[in-house]
């Protein structure tokens, strides 16, 4: 973007109509002291997508965001050091033995959240990981078995037109995906070469980006800016799919709009929620609020809103809200190809093989990884070589002109949940006068195993391709966790339906309720779990089960 | 390693300024970057200076008569005290981390050699520099602040991410730079699209 935006567009009747440049859609707003039924603070892959669920089950919706609403045709320029307002840079403490790197790593600000600049690996979770303790003997079971959440996955694929192969080789036998795959480019036939040598299966990724055409969208153009956010639209994010989905259906969306806490009664119910916009804190009353703002942002609200009747924090009678924060592992390889590869093309991670997620034999660790080809850009590589390897001075800058031989595979690896693992308040305050997170991670030995046998992997796979001077980093993804769903209020800080168990009109609805973290990105079981809650609530609310 | 060659001499990014690769708000964004470099506002002329004396050892450019300006950029993102949304619970705030590290620079090398910083030949800059980053310092020059994490998390990485978003770097590793809404149509190996750079010299 050339131009910071800070003043809301979403307002007036009106939001931006994201497929085309200056252009509106019609928006049913609210007025602050309107009771509305649904509040939601965030609209990302969690709030976004349960937004429009609501609304088309009926509901009134408000949701929340603290960033701007984009229009990617005229905002989203192709650069890497311009689109830093995608990402969630408002101050954090980072710490513990493996401080996780935030802001463009892992959080979005701006309406359609984290999405807007994923990397779009739509994968589902292995069937067992939601009964990980009962099958796998590690780790804990969700409070929903993967039969409950298939109906659901299949609805997220379809509500993205998820591009995929014919036949995906792991997983339970599934229907084709509504799109067909994209060609490869040299770095993810690399990986199916290495793959296919050592025997191994391989298979192009699904993803959330057109191979066909959309309504007003194009199929992707092979830019390779996808996260730096999509310019074209071929991006299935949550900005371009459910807002407008829940825009039409009558969801108000509120930009540039940070919800500070939640309002409790005195009858033990949430009342609504207090939020700064345009310079000034308002409150908007709601029969339900739902936090919607990643594993960061949603247990920071729910302890910041600590009052007398709840004073450490909401919902967190028990202790958990914040804890069992877990990320993906992603050590990578890279090596030089006698080919030019120019990875720079088309989506980062075109081939994946989930072998390590199916395959448990000879593992000394539990749990599972996938890797994927890589794509970086010059800025980004050119971090991946500090960080690995320490060039500076001229000898980068060599190093920087092989870039377009250079092939390298990333894994998404499971970490176990932790209770050191966590995000706490810290004293300091932000320019709301919040209290900022300290966020705290350290990995387990089981993690560091399991790193250490990907890189084993991924060497093999590489080698076996042709590439040579083999070389390896560490990198993270994702967050997952903070406020787990579970079977016991003992033990969890929801039920499966994301529903507090402390607060009966509290929900949350995003990453933060994930038990386990898996070996695949989140996003696509975020969005299954969406769909589901939204639907459960509809189901609650007929049968007269949801309070008032 | 003093000479720097580039496999690729003859190709220019900026030709396609004018083509389906680049957007208006692209054209915008590098038009800023190449025209408008901003004047000092947050660094006092002694810490630009050594700034400058520093990034001309991360990133030497001794074959550019007109080199590509990195510390006003930085200088930019201080005075905007634009951070990157996270910073590490043993480091202070990004402004302080920024004048705590050019101060342990500054004492590290007065201590170590008597002279400021700028007036070192670049081999003993480069043996200091290698010596901050893997964290053989005086601790008395750089107060609470871990010096090798400063200089890789925020010194390095800045530098570098400024460089190669400049079209003079686009260009000598082969970059094709902005591709809204063209994109590419060639994507496997050895395959590019006329608006790519050529064959490599190697």
């Amino acid at each position: 973007m050339f131009e910071r935006i800070t003043e809301p567009r979403a307002r007036d009747g009106r939001a931006p109509d994201v497929f085309r440049p200056g252009a509106w859609m019609p928006m049913r707003c609210h007025a602050d002291e309107e009771e509305v039924d649904f509040a939601i603070v965030g609209t990302g892959a969690g709030g976004g997508t349960l937004a429009a669920k609501l609304a088309e089950a009926g509901f009134s919706v408000v949701a929340f965001d603290a960033g701007p609403f984009w229009r990617p045709l005229e905002d989203f320029a192709s650069d890497e050091n311009a689109q830093g307002d995608l990402y969630w840079t408002d101050e954090r403490i980072t710490g513990g033995a493996d401080p996780i790197q935030l802001g463009s790593n892992n959080s979005g600000k701006g309406v359609g959240g984290s999405t807007v600049h994923y990397a779009m690996v739509a994968l589902r979770f292995r069937p067992e990981w939601f009964k990980a303790r009962s099958k796998l003997g590690y780790a804990r079971d969700w409070p929903l078995s993967f039969d409950e959440l298939e109906p659901y996955y299949e609805e997220a694929e379809e509500s993205l037109k998820i591009s995929g192969p014919v036949h995906y080789p792991w997983g339970r036998r599934r229907r084709r995906y509504p799109r067909r795959a994209h060609p490869m480019n040299a770095s993810a036939l690399v990986l199916a070469r290495g793959a296919e040598r050592i025997g191994i299966p391989w298979s192009p990724v699904p993803l959330a980006t057109l191979s066909a055409p959309r309504g007003m969208a194009h199929p992707c153009v092979y830019r390779g800016f996808c996260i730096y956010g999509c310019s074209t639209n071929a991006k299935q994010s949550v900005l371009v799919t459910f807002i407008p989905r829940a825009i039409r259906a009558g969801a108000e969306i509120r930009d540039q709009a940070m919800v500070g806490r939640i309002e409790m009664g005195k009858n033990g119910r949430a009342t609504g929620l207090l939020y700064h916009r345009c310079g000034v804190w308002h409150r908007q009353k709601a029969r339900h609020v739902v936090v919607a703002g990643y594993s960061i942002e949603t247990p920071r609200l729910l302890l910041n809103s600590a009052c007398a009747q709840f004073p450490n924090g909401l919902a967190n009678d028990n202790g958990l809200v914040g804890t069992h924060l877990m990320i993906h592992s992603g050590p990578g390889v890279w090596g030089e190809m006698d080919e030019e590869i120019r990875s720079y093309k088309a989506p980062p991670s075109l081939a994946v093989t989930e072998h390590w997620n199916y395959h448990d034999e000879g593992k000394d660790f539990h749990g599972g990884y996938a890797f994927m080809s890589g794509g970086p850009l010059p800025g980004g590589w050119a971090h991946t070589l500090i960080g690995a390897r320490g060039l500076w001075g001229m000898a980068l800058r060599q190093e920087m002109t092989r870039f377009n031989r250079m092939a390298g595979l990333r894994i998404v690896g499971e970490t176990e949940p932790k209770p050191h693992n966590r995000v706490e308040l810290a004293d300091e305050t932000d320019q709301y006068g919040l209290r900022i997170p300290r966020v705290t991670f350290s990995f387990s030995d089981n993690d560091r195993r399991l790193m250490e046998h990907s890189i084993g992997s991924m060497r093999a796979v590489l080698e076996a391709a042709g590439a040579r001077n083999l070389w390896s980093d560490r990198d993270s993804s994702h967050l997952l966790g903070s406020c787990r769903m579970g079977d016991d209020p003992e033990d969890s800080v929801t039920n499966a339906d994301g529903r507090t168990w402390t607060i009966p009109n509290l929900w949350v609805c995003d990453g933060s309720l994930f038990p386990t973290s898996g070996g695949v990105n989140p996003s696509l079981t975020i969005q299954a779990l969406a769909c589901r809650i939204g639907d459960r609530i509809a189901a609650m609310a007929k049968r007269g089960e949801l309070g008032r | 390693m003093n000479g720097f060659k580039t496999p690729y001499p003859d190709y220019d990014v900026l030709e396609k300024w004018d083509t389906p690769s680049w957007n208006p708000q692209t054209r915008a964004v590098v038009r800023r970057r190449l025209d408008q470099v901003p004047e000092r506002r947050f660094l006092t002329e002694q810490e630009w200076q050594l700034l400058e004396a520093v990034a001309a050892r991360v990133m030497p450019q001794p074959d550019r008569a007109d080199p590509v300006p990195i510390v006003p950029w930085i200088d930019d993102t201080l005075a905007a005290n634009r951070g990157p949304g996270y910073r590490y619970a043993d480091m202070p705030p990004m402004r302080e981390a920024w004048r705590q590290g050019l101060a342990g620079i500054a004492g590290e090398a007065r201590e170590r050699h008597g002279r400021n910083f700028g007036e070192l030949p670049a081999e003993v800059q480069d043996a200091l520099l290698g010596a901050i980053q893997r964290g053989e310092t005086d601790g008395r020059h750089w107060g609470d602040l871990p010096a090798a994490r400063f200089f890789s998390e925020l010194l390095l990485k800045q530098i570098v991410a400024i460089y190669y978003a400049h079209p003079a770097a686009w260009n000598e590793i082969g970059f094709g730079g902005p591709a809204s809404p063209r994109g590419y149509v060639r994507l496997g190996f050895d395959e590019r699209d006329p608006w790519e750079a050529g064959v490599p010299d190697v």
